[in-house]
């Protein structure tokens, strides 16, 4: 039956490409600078090859927070874009809203049911119809780690937490910078992520963080995940605060220190500075965490728009994102992994390849979670109510004690 | 200023008219778009509005809410701090700079566009060239380390007690140029027999300014803190740039504040009632100045 | 309204006089500052920024990320540079900076020599209309730009910035007025002369000094708003959004030289405005707003 229908729907695409001369996509997005855009210039290009026109409307700022200002704006003025880049819980707020296309025809023609983790269907569904189309899955429990440091100290690959905390402290011993940190709310945030995970496990972080589970989140492992942080923070330097995290990176890939905590973007820097996954620089999960992936992914909304030739070209677009070839040349270039489990990944790079197995294992064991830094894990108040206690924590606001108190207060009181 | 209206043809009447027609497409736009959206803001700020505008009432919630928050007040206390320093600072800076530039000097011509510049760059990315300068370890405390100056200490930006002050500093590196335009616009229209009669008398330099010359500017004091309080009060760019709102939220100013609530944490309509108050305290202060300004003019 | 070129310098002796000189020269330093550092940097290859000095001079000068940011660096998925945002500000710059001074003008004039009941209330109104935040003036803008068929236009933009510049002008221009004669206006309106006319010959020749002062304050906070430009600009969106984009990046290699010179690029043409109107701008500050 269902087959049936999903041909059908193969063969109603089909003719509307032929008949119907698709409109263009006008696309609101953030990847603005060089590698990101240039990955995103193979879409505009496959899109254009198919008589789609690509209107490109890129906002940057904020990690796309200027973007959705710009979204609201353009929304209220009764002209959304035809696709917009999107993050998590955003998705869903603006399908609750009611302004979102639909991508059912395709979807099911292409079989997305199948190729997409669960996990990240439930941010590219609503309501059981799928709206958005994801792009790629980054994840955000990485440790990046100077080589030659742990070479030069003798230190191998630590696998759990006392082992990167002995680590951290023979780095510091030697007169380098244990761990290369910017101090702003995100990356705090994005450290957290794993920290929690390594306090208490990938249940643990699905209660606090998913369910927003009070009792988990003023719980003794929230105060010892906070004590974790205060850990962290003995070993960043003194200038921590403010910094970019590109900037961190810099002072691991210079040789000035050892370890950053941060997402999977983080490899770019790398390589474009010329360093080799593996023999100038490792990647593990943050020790405590392996077999768990907290993660975040760029996916592509449809808005709906009034007639049909647009909505075709919604589809087409949508059918070139999840396709295997543009999702392996994007995430290439992007640091991240395709969004579908079923693509042949031997063309990324050691940490790229690691990464697929890694989401892939997780998405069998259920240990594959929306990241809450980067506001996948509860929507954009919550995250936000977080970021300020974590932030203020590790700026020596609270002990841990009060934080885990004023964490599950603050979440309770932005729910 | 009324023509004689001896007979009110159509010609006479329409001049009558005339001023009127032409000031009103101004006050028509004045009344759509500043004050129709005041009162739309007030509106929202009393609704459960949070991505998007919504109309059920919830009363006062919000600003209960509002005035719940910790970093609503670390923004309030943040914008006394800054707003009052940096008007000040810069009044000072802007006087001294035209009181000084004002003494015949030499090169004025060149000081003059190096004074003002700052005004005409966004902060877009002035803001990552202070906050360099600022970072103890890439700017100024390393560079003096560099030079030998070892016990150089500049880190106030790492310091949530201190980094509002650094705010204050690019902010007043930005605007106090163009205070100083205006004081030396001030200045130039003094009338010199004044002070040369004065100086005859044998008033010290000193005494001469304090009494004569300062008390004169009176229209250019006022004028710059019309232009001071409403940077102060807009400033948004600047914090986002150099410090992000941190160390933590140490520098969140209500600018930023209901910005990140109503487009980013999706709380519009708390974003709303901070906007509103933002509103009445600026009245507040505008009030009295523009009373005696108009009063005056009579 | 004679325009004033005497200082009010006073005496000095050599000790304060070099005390002066030190003092405007600290000063200059410290307004340069953040340039020095802008210039420096953009003229370095990016491999010296990441090292860490980031402000010495370059060991290595180079031009290169100047002309990348001018005509190749990535700015949405296709490698532009600014180029093209150029044509894009001043189409939407021109006109608003044209009308909001030919409408302040026009309103200073009216609110000064053809004075009526309640035109200071109007005035007092029209003043408090400066110090709206534009934050919270977004999503009912975007409703009544929608509603008019302007979102996405340069049209669109162009009648914002008019609508939020009109209060300044206004206030320039009335000031500056204000200290004009009203008797010359008064013996031009018993010769006969109408509303228009004495505006045009009168009021209008006069009118440089301010006109220069409001041209520039408007010019330099259109060309630099970023928060309506990426709101309502669509597809024209002006040099600020094309910067942010350029400079703006979360996750992606942050090329802080090419930043620096897009930075310097895009403010081109306000700095030239303020070193060229500098002088005229002083001047008219001096004959308008500040004498009130």
């Amino acid at each position: 039956m269902r087959k049936l229908g999903a041909t059908g729907a193969v063969v109603a695409l089909m003719a509307s490409t032929t008949l119907v001369k698709a409109a263009d996509v006008e696309v609101l997005h953030w990847w603005t600078s060089g590698g990101e855009a240039a990955a995103l210039n193979v879409l505009k290009e496959k899109l254009q090859g198919q008589g789609i026109g690509w209107i490109d409307m890129p906002v940057a700022g904020g990690g796309g927070e200027a973007a959705m200002t710009t979204l609201r704006a353009r929304v209220t003025a009764g002209d959304p874009p035809t696709a917009v880049q999107m993050l998590g819980f955003d998705i869903q707020d603006w399908a609750a809203e009611g302004v979102l296309g639909n991508l059912n025809e395709v979807a099911a023609a292409e079989g997305w049911d199948e190729v997409v983790p669960e996990a990240l269907q439930a941010f590219s569904k609503y309501d059981g119809n799928w709206i958005a189309a994801p792009v790629n899955v980054h994840s955000t429990n990485w440790v990046w780690a100077n080589k030659s440091i742990l070479d030069e100290l003798g230190l191998a690959e630590p696998t759990t937490w006392e082992e990167f905390v002995a680590a951290m402290q023979a780095a510091k011993d030697a007169g380098k910078v244990a761990l290369a940190h910017g101090g702003q709310a995100w990356q705090d945030a994005t450290m957290f992520d794993g920290v929690v995970i390594s306090a208490g496990g990938p249940e643990f972080y699905k209660q606090a963080f998913i369910d927003m589970d009070y009792d988990a989140l003023s719980s003794e492992t929230m105060v010892e995940a906070f004590r974790r942080m205060e850990t962290l923070r003995s070993f960043v330097d003194d200038n921590f605060s403010g910094r970019d995290w590109n900037l961190a990176s810099a002072m691991v890939i210079n040789d000035d220190a050892a370890f950053q905590i941060m997402g999977d973007w983080a490899k770019g820097e790398f390589l474009n500075a010329g360093k080799v996954p593996g023999e100038d620089f490792l990647c593990f999960r943050v020790p405590g965490t392996a077999g768990s992936v907290t993660f975040n992914s760029d996916q592509f909304a449809m808005f709906g728009v009034g007639d049909e030739e647009a909505a075709e070209a919604q589809a087409q677009m949508a059918s070139a994102i999840m396709s295997p070839e543009f999702q392996i040349a994007f995430n290439k270039v992007k640091g991240s992994v395709p969004a579908r489990t079923d693509v042949d990944g031997s063309e990324l790079d050691a940490c790229g390849q690691k990464g697929m197995e890694e989401l892939a294992a997780a998405a069998e064991n259920g240990t594959f979670m929306g990241s809450m830094a980067h506001g996948h894990a509860n929507r954009a108040a919550v995250k936000n109510a977080i970021y300020d206690v974590v932030t203020a924590h590790f700026n020596g606001e609270y002990d841990a004690e009060t934080a885990a108190e004023e964490l599950a207060n603050a979440v309770e009181g932005a729910m | 200023m009324a023509t004689t209206r001896a007979q009110p043809d159509f010609r006479t009447r329409l001049q009558d008219w005339l001023p009127r027609i032409v000031l009103s497409p101004s006050i028509a736009m004045m009344f759509v778009f500043v004050y129709g959206f005041i009162v739309f803001t007030i509106y929202l700020s009393f609704t459960d509005s949070r991505m998007l505008p919504s109309y059920d009432w919830v009363g006062i919630e919000n600003y209960v809410r509002l005035w719940g928050l910790r970093a609503w007040w670390t923004a309030v206390i943040n914008l006394g701090i800054f707003a009052s320093l940096y008007i000040v600072i810069c009044t000072a800076i802007g006087l001294s700079l035209a009181i000084f530039l004002d003494q015949k000097i030499r090169g004025e011509g060149l000081l003059r566009p190096i004074y003002l510049y700052p005004m005409a760059l966004s902060f877009i990315v002035t803001g990552t060239a202070w906050k360099w300068i600022m970072d103890p370890g890439i700017g100024i405390e390393n560079t003096m380390h560099l030079w030998g100056w070892e016990s150089f200490e500049f880190r106030w930006i790492k310091d949530r007690d201190m980094a509002i002050y650094t705010v204050v500093i690019a902010a007043v590196w930005q605007t106090s140029g163009f205070v100083m335009a205006m004081f030396l616009a001030g200045l130039r229209g003094i009338d010199n027999e004044m002070l040369k009669a004065a100086q005859i008398d044998g008033a010290s330099n000193w005494n001469l300014y304090r009494r004569i010359v300062i008390p004169l500017l009176r229209p250019a004091f006022l004028s710059a803190f019309v232009i001071l309080a409403h940077l102060a009060i807009k400033s948004y760019d600047l914090i986002v740039a150099l410090t992000g709102g941190g160390p933590g939220r140490a520098t969140e100013l209500p600018a930023t504040f209901m910005y990140s609530y109503t487009f980013t944490r999706n709380s519009m309509g708390i974003g709303a009632a901070s906007a509103v108050i933002m509103l009445m305290s600026i009245a507040a202060i505008m009030t009295p100045y523009l009373y005696a300004e108009l009063r005056e003019k009579k | 309204m004679s325009v004033a070129t005497q200082d009010t310098a006073v005496r000095t002796g050599r000790v304060t006089r070099t005390f002066i000189y030190v003092f405007l020269l600290l000063f200059a330093l410290f307004y340069l500052m953040p340039l020095f550092v802008m210039l420096a940097n953009s003229l370095k290859p990016l491999s010296e920024i990441t090292e860490g000095n980031m402000m010495a001079l370059p060991k290595v000068w180079t031009l290169e990320p100047w002309a990348k940011a001018w005509s190749s660096a990535q700015i949405g998925v296709e490698p532009t540079g600014l180029r093209p945002y150029f044509l894009n500000s001043i189409l939407m710059v021109v006109p608003a900076v044209a009308i909001s001074t030919v409408l302040g003008a026009l309103n200073g004039y009216v609110l000064t020599k053809w004075r009526f009941r309640g035109d200071s209330i109007l005035f007092g109104l029209l003043l408090f209309s400066c110090f709206i935040p534009f934050q919270i003036v977004l999503i009912p803008m975007a409703m009544v730009l929608g509603k008019l068929g302007l979102a996405g236009s340069i049209p669109g933009l162009v009648l914002v910035h008019v609508v939020y510049g009109i209060g300044f002008t206004t206030l320039y221009f009335r000031n500056y007025y204000a200290a004009f004669p009203t008797e010359l206006v008064r013996a031009a309106m018993i010769d006969g002369a109408g509303f228009f006319q004495i505006f045009w010959r009168i009021m209008l020749p006069v009118s440089g000094p301010i006109a220069v002062v409001s041209v520039i304050w408007q010019f330099t906070n259109i060309w630099n708003d970023f928060l309506f430009g990426a709101s309502f600009g669509g597809q024209s969106q002006p040099m600020t959004v094309a910067l942010n984009n350029l400079v703006q990046s979360s996750t992606g290699v942050k090329e802080y030289n090419v930043h620096f010179a897009g930075a310097i690029l895009a403010a081109l043409p306000t700095l030239l405005v303020y070193i060229v109107a500098g002088r005229y701008f002083v001047r008219g500050l001096m004959a308008g707003s500040v004498k009130g």
